[in-house]
Formats: structure tokens, C-alpha cells, sequence
């Protein structure tokens, strides 16, 4: 498009910044789908394997939870999950939750419990692997 | 535009009937053909609107569901004793709900997932096509989530 939009409300300066009204530009929009895309393999593994051992015994999970291959893409299924999940969970905070004070606690206690809760599952992922 | 004035009149009749645009520029907006944005209830509940709220409804409860994740994890690298006690509620009728509505709400969001990035990536867009691949997503959501049960019940002998 040459010349500027008759429409277009944005500033030729913010056009050249291209950080949109978010002041972020793509970047939690690129993630976002980036963490969606690793996940379609990562998450039907993880399903199609937990459903492979419905009635499983607390051995035969441990044994699962042990191999080198789990390990490895249970450890990047579950940063992909809860880095998705904080994004996606910030923007429902950030659409319905209007308060300036109870959203800026809303948003970092969200960061904190993905983080959190990631670290949390990568132990026991460890602990079960090599201290089992 | 004064809303109370215009909402009863012109403006109401144009959201009903989809002419919003139209609207716009017929009450002094003239300078700027973009679409204005009337409240939620004034719209119809359609397919391409029920998809995306479920999209985030399903999202939200497998956040949730990743706490439980988490749990299960904990407990079985504490030991057998934790691990059991886990599993026990697993098998109870709440814990089969909630393991069937994550379900559910993991197959939903998986393929409706894929839906929205084929139109990121610039397909589907037009209306039939979004219809057609919303009422995809809605029977492989299905298809998939008995599926996954029947397979799992039947590696436990109950069928």
C-alpha cells in the first residue's frame, strides 16, 4: 500500500515501530502460536500415552516415567504447556478483569504459579528418573 | 452519534439485520467505514461464536487441569503410597467427571487449535469454510474423546 491509509488512526512513527497498541509488538502473539504449533505432537504423546496406561500399577507408571524418552518429551511437553497456558490465561485476566490493583496481582501470580508449576513438575520428572 | 437516540432506530435495525457498516456511515461516521461494535446480546448465538467462546472456556479448564497434572507428577515421585492414594480418587465417579470434562475440553481445544492456526496461517476464513470446519471440530471432538475412553476402558478389561 503506498501513502498512508486515509483510515488508519496510527501515527507514521508507531507504524515504523510496529509495537501495535500493545507496546509489544508479535511477540506474545508469536509465542503463543509458536507453544500451540509443539504442542499438537506433545500433547496427543502425552494423552495417547496416559490413555495407553489406564489401570496402570504405581511400577509400570514409575517404569514409564523413567525412560530416557519420556523424560525428555514430558520435560519440553510441560514448558510448552504451562508457557501456553500463562499466555493464554493472561490475556482472559487481561479481557475481563478491569481493576488496576487486583489485575497487576491476577497477572503476577499467574506468572509466578506457571513458573512454579513447571518447576514443581521437572523435579518429580527427575526425582522419578534418577532417584526412583 | 448520540446512542440512546439512535440505538432504537436505524442503528438497532441495522445490527439486526447485519447491515452495521451501512449504519456507520448514515450517522455522521462518514469519514471512517469501519463497523461498530454493539453489545454481545444484540447478536445471535451462531457456530462461529460458540467455537470461540468454547475455545477459551476449554482453555481455562485445562489450565486448571494442569494443576492436577502437577499433582499426579508430585505424587508419584513421593512413592507408591501417594501414587495409589491419586489414583484411588482417579477411579472414584468425581474423579472420572473431571478426567472425562479434561478430556473433552483437551480434544476441543486441540482441534479447534488447529483450526485457528490454519486461519493464521490464511485458510478457511470464508464463511461456509468456518462453518464446515467448526462443525469438524465439533464431531472429532466426539469421535476422538470416545475414543480415547473406550480405548483406555478396554485396556482395563471393563470391556
Amino acid at each position: 500500500m503506498a501513502g498512508r491509509d486515509e483510515n488508519a488512526l496510527r501515527s507514521h512513527l508507531g507504524r515504523a515501530r510496529g509495537l501495535g497498541s500493545a507496546h509489544e509488538g508479535l511477540h506474545h502473539w508469536w509465542a503463543q502460536r509458536l507453544t500451540a504449533l509443539a504442542l499438537i505432537p506433545l500433547s496427543l504423546w502425552f494423552v495417547a500415552s496416559v490413555v495407553c496406561m489406564a489401570g496402570a500399577d504405581y511400577a509400570a507408571v514409575s517404569q514409564w516415567l523413567s525412560q530416557p524418552f519420556t523424560v525428555g518429551a514430558l520435560s519440553l511437553t510441560i514448558l510448552a504447556v504451562f508457557y501456553h497456558a500463562v499466555l493464554g490465561l493472561q490475556v482472559v485476566i487481561e479481557d475481563y478483569i478491569h481493576g488496576k490493583a487486583l489485575k497487576l496481582v491476577l497477572l503476577v501470580g499467574l506468572q509466578f504459579a506457571g513458573f512454579g508449576l513447571a518447576a514443581a513438575a521437572i523435579v518429580s520428572l527427575l526425582v522419578i528418573a534418577f532417584a526412583g | 452519534m448520540i446512542a440512546g437516540e439512535n440505538l432504537r432506530g436505524p442503528a438497532a435495525q441495522a445490527i439486526r439485520t447485519g447491515n452495521i457498516m451501512a449504519e456507520s456511515q448514515s450517522s455522521g461516521a462518514r469519514r471512517h467505514s469501519r463497523p461498530l461494535s454493539p453489545h454481545l446480546q444484540v447478536y445471535k448465538p451462531q457456530l462461529t461464536s460458540i467455537t470461540s467462546i468454547l475455545h477459551r472456556f476449554s482453555g481455562i479448564a485445562l489450565g486448571l487441569g494442569l494443576l492436577y497434572l502437577v499433582c499426579w507428577l508430585v505424587a508419584a515421585a513421593q512413592g507408591m503410597a501417594a501414587f495409589d492414594a491419586l489414583q484411588d480418587f482417579n477411579g472414584s465417579v468425581i474423579g472420572r467427571l473431571l478426567l472425562f470434562g479434561w478430556s473433552v475440553a483437551f480434544f476441543y481445544h486441540l482441534l479447534n487449535g488447529i483450526r485457528h492456526l490454519a486461519w493464521d496461517a490464511g485458510f478457511g476464513f470464508e464463511l461456509p469454510a468456518a462453518y464446515r470446519s467448526g462443525y469438524a471440530v465439533l464431531i472429532g471432538t466426539g469421535l476422538l474423546t470416545i475414543a480415547a475412553w473406550v480405548y483406555a476402558y478396554f485396556q482395563m478389561g471393563v470391556l
